[in-house]
């Protein structure tokens, strides 16, 4: 985005790429109007999605990324909304439109594939009904236009087009997450956004679905923010990889940069906190703890309560990001990377 | 608090083999369809198990291998079609009284996967591990129930006990709540506490703490666990024996290490293969499995696993395989893995 300054380094390690991002999000925050006050869920995020470009942002339970994907996609209800920063998306800014402006974006430019595909999907109608009213109501009328693109596009997530005169419930829980995916191919999209799509399913059914959902995308071109709280689920798909801790960027950067070498205490846990099938077999701990209540974030470094190199001065003033080796990281630990850097 | 010791002692198990629970031949099918239907599901077909003292055994599979039916059958929720469960030597068939299916159900407990449906929103967290005491050691005085409930709750790591007992549970995380399922089971004394996916619906980061605690438990408690997951990474952490089941038939058993090391089933295979493992290169040539499940309604003889299967020969195709012996306590239901050829499926 040309409004952005090229000294803005916050959303984006690898800077003079800006030009020609799909999605351009800026100091994205969000708040619950709640009885005793606002909870800021999603505090300051930005980030730049270049088309074709795949980026998992994972977490905790309760750090904020499902509110941040339903930021950026326009779906919060109250009492959530956007309290500050904007959402470019193709050089439009989407915060604040209308539901009906936003009608002509959704499936036609983004698409969304939810959780649950078992609630996504209404049990009542076939898939080729849902199909054709998605398309209908951008324009696609011709009957037989419909079924081709419907056919097509169930072909390309490997489900046999007979299945469109399924109902949900005669489908797999792996079929629904694919015709969920399909329908989000139909119109072509800029960018898909997916929210743990894959989190009820087995791991071969998961890894079939993954190994899918990369293909697509680099057959067709479009870029996908991938929501989960799985980081390994991602390594191998994701171009980039955000970190989320307490409504905030913990760090973020290229995924295998991420994996190798995790910069932030809480990237750390992460990585140490699902046992390996390979290798020895060691004790893990996890993370000790659990994310604070946004209601009163913790004064300094959301994390140092569970910080296990946590200073004085974390739990006094707040990090901010600091950029090392093309990763920005929220940790005083490595505050002297900007000094270095400069 | 009665001697547990002595409790255990007047049900001696004859076999006296070391061995908790046992199963022979369980099988459960379900009539699908109207009354009259002739189609019967068989979720779970002809399996022996075994799950010995102080031990965690992970029954690893997929959705609708039919491990959560074993589950439930093993605490009574459902009777069995055929088959029969021996719980310290004791057929299970055999319990009459109430008082006996009690007593079963509270020595055999289970943990259930989702923290949020089972714990009741409206009571406190007391409410449902006093309960328990109440109905299953009648003899606990109200002062010592509550001090037993303070008791389990250390136990598992929910401290302070006194004040978590008084929250509820939309006060506690998923992982808190979790605990409280194993608090409620371990205030029973429990031999063997029958976990159906406890840790599935929680994050990654709390998993591991639920996972060091089901080993406590076998360590300092000395109850067994029979871990049901399709998480095979978070079953080698915990687990002594994993027994993977496929169309609810088990498809290889044995030492958790073993299996893992040397698995003898194309899909024990196919299943390791497809494990993320960010610290190992993608593994790509079997993502042509797309993973549907099985067909177990009215199956025909043969592997069921065949239709999946890249190694399938004829005799796969007509007899159903059985468990073989092909390594130290390491068995396998596999034609080609028995004939002695190299079984390298997927992977």
């Amino acid at each position: 985005m040309a409004s952005v300054p090229d000294s803005d380094v916050r959303g984006r390690p690898a800077a003079g790429e800006m030009n020609g991002a799909v999605l351009t999000v800026r100091d994205l925050s969000v708040e619950y109007a709640m009885e005793r006050g606002t909870v800021r869920a999603v505090d300051g995020v930005s980030f730049d999605l270049d088309p074709g470009e795949f980026i998992g942002i994972v977490g905790e339970s309760g750090c904020g990324k499902s509110t941040l994907l339903f930021a950026v996609a326009q779906l919060l209800v109250p009492p959530a909304s956007i309290t500050d920063g904007s959402v470019v998306f193709k050089g439009r800014n989407m915060v604040g439109l209308t539901d009906k402006q936003m009608a002509t974006i959704r499936w036609k430019d983004l698409s969304v594939v939810m959780q649950s595909a078992m609630n996504a999907l209404n049990p009542v109608k076939t898939i080729a009904a849902q199909f054709s009213d998605a398309m209908r109501a951008h324009g696609v009328t011709a009957k037989a236009q419909v079924a081709e693109r419907s056919q097509e596009v169930l072909r390309m997530v490997g489900i046999d087009p007979v299945h469109l005169k399924s109902y949900p419930h005669q489908l797999s829980g792996g079929m629904r997450q694919r015709s969920m995916i399909a329908m989000a191919m139909l119109l072509t999209p800029d960018l898909v956004i997916m929210d743990e799509p894959t989190s009820a399913l087995d791991v071969v059914a998961q890894r079939s679905l993954m190994v899918q959902i990369k293909e697509l995308q680099e057959q067709l071109g479009f870029a996908v923010i991938f929501v989960t709280h799985d980081m390994s689920l991602v390594s191998h798909f994701s171009d980039r990889l955000m970190v989320m801790y307490a409504g905030r960027v913990a760090e973020y950067g290229p995924t295998r940069q991420v994996f190798d070498h995790p910069l932030h205490p809480y990237s750390i846990g992460l990585m140490e906190a699902f046992p390996s099938i390979r290798g020895p077999r060691t004790h893990l701990t996890g993370i000790p703890g659990s994310p604070p209540n946004l209601a009163s974030p913790p004064p300094g470094c959301r994390f140092a309560p569970r910080c296990p190199k946590v200073m004085t001065r974390c739990r006094e003033e707040s990090p901010e990001l600091y950029p090392v080796d093309g990763t920005l990281v929220r940790c005083f630990l490595h505050a002297d990377g900007e000094a270095r850097d400069e | 608090m009665s001697d547990p010791a002595a409790r255990t002692q007047d049900r001696a198990d004859p076999a006296g083999s070391g061995s908790m629970l046992r199963t022979e031949g369980l099988t459960k099918h379900f009539r699908i369809g109207s009354m009259f239907s002739r189609h019967m599901l068989h979720a779970v077909d002809g399996v022996s198990l075994e799950v010995g003292e102080r031990q965690i055994v992970a029954l690893a599979g997929e959705s609708g291998s039919g491990k959560s039916t074993v589950a439930r059958l093993l605490a009574k929720l459902y009777k069995p079609t055929g088959g029969e469960i021996y719980f310290q030597g004791h057929p299970l068939s055999a319990l009459r009284s109430r008082q006996d299916v009690l007593r079963y159900r509270g020595e055999v407990p289970m943990v259930f996967q989702d923290p949020f449906a089972s714990i009741n929103p409206v009571f406190r967290v007391s409410h449902g591990v006093l309960r328990c005491l109440k109905l299953h050691r009648g003899e606990l005085s109200a002062a010592e129930r509550h001090e037993e409930a303070e008791r389990v709750f250390e136990a598992v790591g929910l401290t302070p006990a006194a004040e978590v007992l008084q929250r509820f549970p939309h006060e506690l995380s998923g992982g808190q709540r979790q605990r409280v399922g194993f608090a409620q089971a371990l205030a029973l004394r429990p031999k063997l506490i029958l976990a159906d996916e406890p840790v599935s619906m929680l994050d990654v980061s709390i998993r591991i703490g639920l996972l060091n605690l089901m080993a406590q438990l076998r360590d300092e408690q000395g109850v067994s666990i029979l871990y049901i997951t399709h998480d095979i990474a978070s079953a080698r952490y915990v687990a002594d024996r994993l027994i993977i089941m496929y169309a609810g038939r088990v498809a290889e058993q044995g030492p958790t290490e073993e299996v893992l090391a040397h698995p003898k089933h194309p899909y024990t295979q196919l299943l390791l293969s497809a494990v993320p493992d960010p610290r190992a290169p993608l593994n790509v040539g079997a993502e042509t499995d797309r993973g549907e499940p099985p067909r177990v309604i009215d199956p025909a003889p043969g592997c069921r696993f065949r239709w999946r299967c890249p190694l399938a020969i004829d005799e796969c195709h007509q007899v159903t395989p059985e468990l073989t012996e092909l390594g130290p306590e390491h068995e396998a239901a596999c034609h080609v893995a028995r004939s002695g050829a190299e079984v390298r499926a997927f992977g």
